[in-house]
């Protein structure tokens, strides 16, 4: 059970919304926008509320990629491997990040909480290749080194 | 205030005129190139400078304002960002750092001189305006013409240049019926892929019994490598709206639906103010200018699926269920959204609409071909020396685009292949460049257009890898819902990643062809049956790549970390020992003081070497 502000902030959410079927994917984003994911007692929750099963609230929420059971970390890096970012070598940046936080394609979160990383498939930025985002602000034409550097920056804050 | 008919709708525009009339503009480039290359740094500074001097006003609406800043949209040479275009001299500078807005006041907006350093230099030649740069002088901007000319957030800058002149002609001089027998006669063809015509799938809705309909804009640009849409919703997001608009009236639809992709916040942003702006003046919402046509807009925001991208699953999406496409007919001209006969088109065909209207079916026909009218807006990217937006007349060759507009390949390397369509789409080869960018042409010689991604690849690039980087894409974003495409493409990226481990099988050609082969026959929906496009492609031109990498466990750009084959230069190794010290497999063998060298057969191919020498006399065998 979490704490009861979550299931006001949902409620809060939920009313801006219409209480049906469609207004599952808009709400489940603003919740996770809040949350930077979607804590499962508050999917469970949604549904209830806007009155459609467990199971198909779920069978949406797993179906996209956006939305995370799992809690995220305070920085969350995507690193585009678009075509333009692949053939502009996107790869040994994703793989410094794994190196220098000690992740994996397995293990996305820090032990900190406080870096995510991602492959997205293209962020639309592709003149500017390769490109990463740290929190949906774009940082362009990045390197193995630079992304060393953005991520002193990062923990110096 | 809200404008309630013809004539006001005229006071508005001519209002808008008076407040932009401002000496001399800036704009900054607020495209999602430029703003991650710094653009909001030099917009604060341009305001800030501007505001010392006591004549000028950066407010937009001050009546009348000597130097006005503007974040406007994408101007599309986003490898030369961040842009900074100065009107009326129509300078434009590139590559602008916070550093050089103090020039730029002085030099350009006080005295109205040119800064030579941040103009655009090719081949020794300064070119002062946009115009003038072959970038943009070989293209013919239409669509895109306003991107980057307007000030993107607010409907003043817009109504200035025309926006919903269209529609106002549409509302008072012609009926749906003539809306519709235009657009059809203009042959206007889907801009997302497929080159359905739009005015046949207009007249279908129309003709449906069924008086609840649906205008729904397919903004879900998931293509790798693909950006126009976004750079129009968030460079003249206005147009759109107008040409979905348009799309309503024709068809007498009573709501609209934009769904646009969640990687794109900006352009989201751009259009929930444009929204709300069309609201307050009463162009969106009851009685548009006073007539009895209602429409009323949202938007949708998708939830990273690539799939949503396809008719059928947008739809399903919009209606809070997973993206997935179903078995068609009926299709959604008839049962659409919340299975009401739906319009549904891509951005950049409803932003085509407007000017067609306004210039009429016989002008739209005399530009591009006559089978693919019109011109088409492309996002030319990979390893070309110009990346960026670009919007050209349907019929040009590749070579136009890649060499006269690309300005070629990058760093004086050697083009090897150009991916067009996206992960829909083939490479095509040195052979094809002469062949012509529409929908037929391209469609014969195995290629399309598809949402109009073009990834130039230089010779650095592995081919192999490439088809594997195509495929393992549809595989993760296969929705699963049928077995050819959900197994299928499992499969081939399988034999792929094998091959290009250097564990390639002889046999892996034919079962590649094979699979391929079911796939495209069987797979329910577009994107599936499209998924063995790049491998086929790859595999019919580089053939010989293909084979090396089985045969040879060879990959001739060292792309393919398994196939590498690490040499010591005898010239410049010491003898120092590092790199014996370092590899994990023994495999360096040598005396101190005298060159090593690699026994290829214990090599694990780590690279651990090549990273450890101080002299890097470690490279990689081309």
């Amino acid at each position: 059970m979490l704490d009861t502000s979550y299931y006001e902030k949902a409620d809060e959410i939920i009313a801006r919304h219409t209480r049906e079927e469609r207004s599952l994917i808009p709400i489940i984003q603003d919740i996770q926008e809040e949350y930077r994911y979607l804590p499962p007692e508050l999917l469970t929750y949604v549904a209830k509320q806007i009155g459609i099963t467990e199971a198909k609230a779920y069978s949406v929420a797993s179906f996209y990629e956006n939305f995370s059971f799992e809690q995220k970390g305070k920085y969350v890096i995507k690193v585009c491997d678009g075509t333009a970012c692949h053939v502009r070598k996107s790869i040994p940046i994703l793989e410094r990040l794994y190196k220098e936080l000690g992740l994996n394609d397995k293990k996305h979160t820090s032990d900190d909480l406080y870096f995510t990383v991602e492959t997205v498939s293209c962020l639309g930025a592709c003149g500017l290749a390769p490109a990463i985002t740290v929190n949906d602000v774009v940082y362009p034409k990045m390197s193995p080194e630079k992304v060393v550097d953005l991520l002193k920056e990062l923990r110096g804050e | 205030m809200k404008i309630e008919n013809r004539t006001e709708l005229k006071e508005y525009r001519t209002e808008c005129q008076k407040r932009q009339r401002a000496k001399c503009r800036v704009l900054i480039c607020g495209g999602t190139g430029c703003l991650a290359g710094g653009s909001d740094k030099i917009y604060q500074k341009m305001l800030e400078l501007t505001k010392n001097d006591g004549n000028v006003s950066v407010e937009f609406g001050a009546e009348i304002a000597h130097t006005k800043v503007m974040k406007s949209g994408c101007h599309g040479f986003c490898e030369m960002g961040p842009l900074v275009r100065i009107e009326p001299h129509n300078y434009l500078y590139i590559k602008v750092s916070p550093d050089d807005c103090e020039e730029i006041y002085q030099k350009t907006i006080c005295e109205g001189k040119s800064i030579e350093r941040l103009l655009y230099h090719m081949d020794g030649q300064v070119y002062a305006s946009q115009e003038e740069i072959p970038f943009y002088a070989k293209q013919t901007r239409l669509v895109l013409k306003n991107c980057g000319h307007i000030d993107a957030d607010h409907i003043e800058g817009a109504m200035v240049v025309g926006a919903y002149s269209a529609l106002e002609k549409a509302l008072f001089e012609m009926t749906p019926e003539s809306v519709i027998d235009m657009i059809y006669e203009s042959n206007l063809r889907g801009r997302g892929g497929a080159g359905f015509r739009t005015g046949r799938k207009w007249k279908q809705v129309a003709s449906q019994k069924e008086k609840i309909r649906y205008v729904v804009c397919n903004g879900d640009e998931g293509d790798p490598g693909a950006f126009m849409d976004r750079s129009i919703m968030e460079g003249d997001p206005h147009r759109m709206i107008e040409g979905m608009m348009i799309a309503a009236y024709a068809v007498q639809a009573q709501e609209g639906y934009i769904y646009v992709r969640a990687e794109y916040p900006l352009a989201i942003q751009r259009l929930e103010t444009a929204i709300h702006q069309a609201e307050e003046i009463g162009i969106l919402g009851d009685h548009i200018l006073g007539t009895n046509f209602s429409f009323r807009l949202h938007i949708n925001r998708g939830a990273g699926a690539f799939v949503c991208g396809e008719g059928s699953a947008l739809t399903a999406s919009i209606e809070g269920k997973r993206g997935m496409p179903r078995v068609k007919p009926p299709r959604t001209v008839q049962q659409g959204l919340w299975a009401k006969p739906t319009v549904l088109n891509n951005v950049e065909t409803y932003a085509n609409v407007p000017m067609i209207i306004q210039n009429g079916a016989e002008w739209y026909l005399g530009i591009g071909t006559p089978e693919s009218p019109g011109t088409k807006a492309f996002a030319l990217t990979g390893n070309v020396r110009n990346t960026g937006l670009i919007e050209v007349p349907m019929g040009i060759t590749l070579r136009e685009v890649i060499y006269d507009i690309g300005g070629g390949i990058q760093n004086g390397k050697k083009f090897k292949a150009v991916q067009i369509g996206g992960p829909s789409g083939g490479c095509l080869t040195e052979k094809q460049l002469d062949s012509k960018m529409d929908f037929d042409s391209l469609a014969k010689i195995g290629a399309m257009i598809g949402s109009g991604g073009l990834v130039i690849m230089d010779e650095n690039t592995c081919m192999v890898e490439v088809a594997r980087f195509f495929m393992s894409f549809t595989q993760r974003e296969s929705c699963g819902k049928c077995v050819p495409c959900r197994e299928g493409t499992k499969r081939m990226l399988e034999i792929l990643e094998r091959i290009v481990a250097g564990n390639g099988k002889p046999t892996d050609i034919d079962e590649l062809r094979e699979l391929a082969d079911m796939i495209e026959s069987t797979a329910l929906c577009g994107l599936g049956k499209s998924a063995p496009k790049p491998v086929i492609s790859t595999l019919n031109a580089f053939a010989e790549e293909y084979r090396e990498h089985i045969e040879d466990k060879k990959c001739k750009t060292g792309v393919c970390t398994n196939l590498r084959q690490f040499q010591i230069d005898l010239d410049i190794c010491k003898g120092c020992s590092k790199c014996a010290r370092n590899c994990p497999a023994g495999a360096i063998e040598g005396e101190l003081k005298s060159p090593y060298h690699i026994n290829q057969e214990k090599c694990i191919k780590c690279g651990a070497c090549m990273e450890q020498c101080p002299f890097k006399a470690i490279s990689v065998a081309r």
